[in-house]
């Protein structure tokens, strides 16, 4: 009887110690995806359609071209999931900020941080820092504007949803009202037809419609911004997780130098712009 | 002799007292037996508390209210326009549609392809169409604007429903009523006029009133275009807050808006339907 308990007793410490062992070092290798996603195993990301150029490539998140592409990639790998184990879904964006439970584990769709916004869904630590531009038509009577008093008298237009909003309420100030579109489609149509004066994008938008969209599109200038006031960052639901570990590994990609190769990468074609003040 | 009511008539009045009084009651506890229900379901709910922070939210309404009650007042003045044009282009094309002259024949064929493709299209593709296929024609004289345009395809749309109500209302009129006033010696289009339009439109004023209120939601849309009513400032707060609460300010708002015409609506067609009965006329 003794000696059955001993060994019992033996036995048990055994598996105890080999647990402790087992679960101290699964602890410690942040590699491995032992994260609570939604899908064991996998991660959720979320973007919304269409999936603009240069953030992605071609409407296709999955093909890792593009900035938020592959900054989305760089993370999964920083987390311990490689590309086969990425899932993206399309996420418009209110269904990005209502509340509950999201349908990703976290969605990358250049949404900027606000304390306000971060009251009702959690964000990562910022992985991109974000100028406002205003773009034009060169036949537009806004093409050569210098100042901000030049824009004092033109009928602007931004996205809803956007920090671009903001900045014409808040920096612009202009007289006349601004028109808010839906989609950065839509508002570029309606810069085409002269509807509006002027657009304010994010800086790489602003390069890219500008260059690739219209035929005949100038970047008027950009506008100044304190340094990591404007930034994108990943939006987790309320209270996630994930959040600590995905702040961690944006954290470490900027510290390896990683976001800012990437940008260089995807956003080399975004030179500079004059700033307007 | 003062009037004294029998003793029969007055336990009949009692009965009917007595009646009502528990009808009363039990409409009383059955409300507050499915209010108490519904209240546990919805509170109970294991999310409520945050739907109730994400919705409902005091402080946010408060904030986005002057916003989207600013854009409330576009919405208004591109109802009331819209609904005025509405009505004036319905009744021509339903006159249209309706009119017998064989010289009329090409108005009648176009009034007949207008309803069928403005029916067709959804109201999202016409102001898509003129709100920016049209400023890129760049024919100076056409505005630019997206008031404008927006409200001109909301006309464009609901003038073909509003015809058709007309027409159904025109139709619906007894034809002993034409001959009877072609009788009288009155010509087609003093009949029209003077005897087959009032019968008619009186015909079909609840669903004109309905295609109405829905065109004061739908005027929202011109949105889409750029402009900022009342649903876009809500959203324009939404965005930046990720707070739901100015959508159901917006809501309310528009409730408010409606409720009048939809009184309305319900007293026109009781004085209506008096004055039916007065006449001796079903």
């Amino acid at each position: 009887m003794k000696k059955k308990l001993g060994t019992a007793v033996t036995l048990a410490a055994l598996v105890a110690s080999l647990s402790i062992g087992i679960s101290a070092t699964s602890a410690t290798a942040a590699s491995k995806p032992s994260l609570l996603t939604l899908t064991p195993g996998t991660l959720t990301i979320g973007t919304d359609d269409p999936a603009y150029t240069p953030w992605f490539d071609n409407n296709n998140p999955a093909d890792g071209k593009g900035f938020e592409s592959a900054i989305a990639y760089a993370i999964a790998k920083q987390l311990g999931y490689p590309a086969s184990k990425v899932k993206w879904v399309k996420a418009s964006f209110n269904t990005v900020i209502q509340p509950g439970k999201k349908s990703f584990d976290f969605d990358i769709n250049e949404v900027s941080i606000t304390p306000e916004r971060a009251k009702a869904v959690d964000f990562s630590t910022g992985y991109y820092d974000v100028a406002q531009a205003l773009i034009t038509t060169t036949k537009s009577k806004i093409a050569k504007a210098k100042t901000l008093a030049d824009l004092a008298n033109a009928k602007l237009g931004a996205s809803i949803g956007s920090t671009s909003y903001s900045t014409i309420t808040d920096v612009i100030k202009p007289k006349v009202k601004p028109s808010v579109f839906d989609t950065n489609d839509v508002a570029t149509a309606a810069l085409k037809n002269g509807q509006i004066d002027g657009l304010v994008l994010d800086l790489p938008t602003a390069f890219y419609v500008a260059g690739a969209e219209l035929s005949n599109g100038l970047i008027v200038g950009q506008f100044a911004a304190k340094a990591g006031s404007d930034q994108f960052g990943l939006v987790l639901s309320k209270g996630s997780p994930l959040t600590k570990s995905v702040s961690a590994a944006v954290d470490a990609l900027r510290a390896n130098g990683t976001l800012k190769a990437l940008a260089t990468k995807w956003l080399a074609s975004v030179g500079g712009a004059p700033v307007l003040k | 002799m003062p009037y004294q009511p029998s003793a029969l008539r007055l336990e009949r009045e009692a009965a009917r007292r007595r009646v009502s009084r528990h009808s009363t009651l039990i409409a009383i506890i059955s409300t507050v037996v499915i209010a108490a229900v519904l209240v546990i379901v919805v509170t109970g709910a294991p999310g409520f508390k945050l739907v109730r922070q994400s919705f409902f939210s005091w402080h946010y309404a408060v904030t986005s209210f002057p916003h989207v009650l600013s854009g409330l007042w576009l919405n208004l003045r591109v109802m009331i326009i819209a609904e005025i044009f509405v009505l004036i282009f319905g009744l021509l094309i339903a006159l249209a549609r309706t009119s017998r002259s064989p010289i009329l024949y090409p108005v009648r064929l176009l009034a007949t392809i207008y309803t069928d493709i403005f029916r067709g299209l959804p109201l999202l593709l016409v102001l898509f169409l003129v709100g920016l296929g049209v400023p890129g024609l760049q024919i100076s004289w056409i505005t630019n604007s997206a008031v404008v345009l927006g409200t001109v395809s909301l006309i464009l749309t609901y003038s073909a429903y509003v015809a058709e109500v007309i027409r159904a209302g025109i139709e619906a009129v007894n034809p002993a009523q034409r001959m009877a006033g072609r009788a009288l010696g009155l010509t087609q289009s003093q009949t029209q006029r003077f005897v087959i339009l009032p019968q008619a439109l009186r015909k079909v004023t609840p669903p004109l009133l309905n295609d109405l209120v829905s065109l004061q939601k739908d005027s929202g849309l011109i949105s889409v275009l750029g402009a900022i009513d009342a649903i876009r400032a809500a959203g324009i707060d939404t965005a930046q807050s990720f707070n739901f609460t100015p959508y159901v300010v917006a809501g309310a708002l528009f409730v408010a808006l409606t409720i009048p015409l939809t009184r309305f609506t319900d007293w026109l067609t009781r004085k209506q339907d008096r004055a039916r009965v007065q006449q001796g006329q079903w």
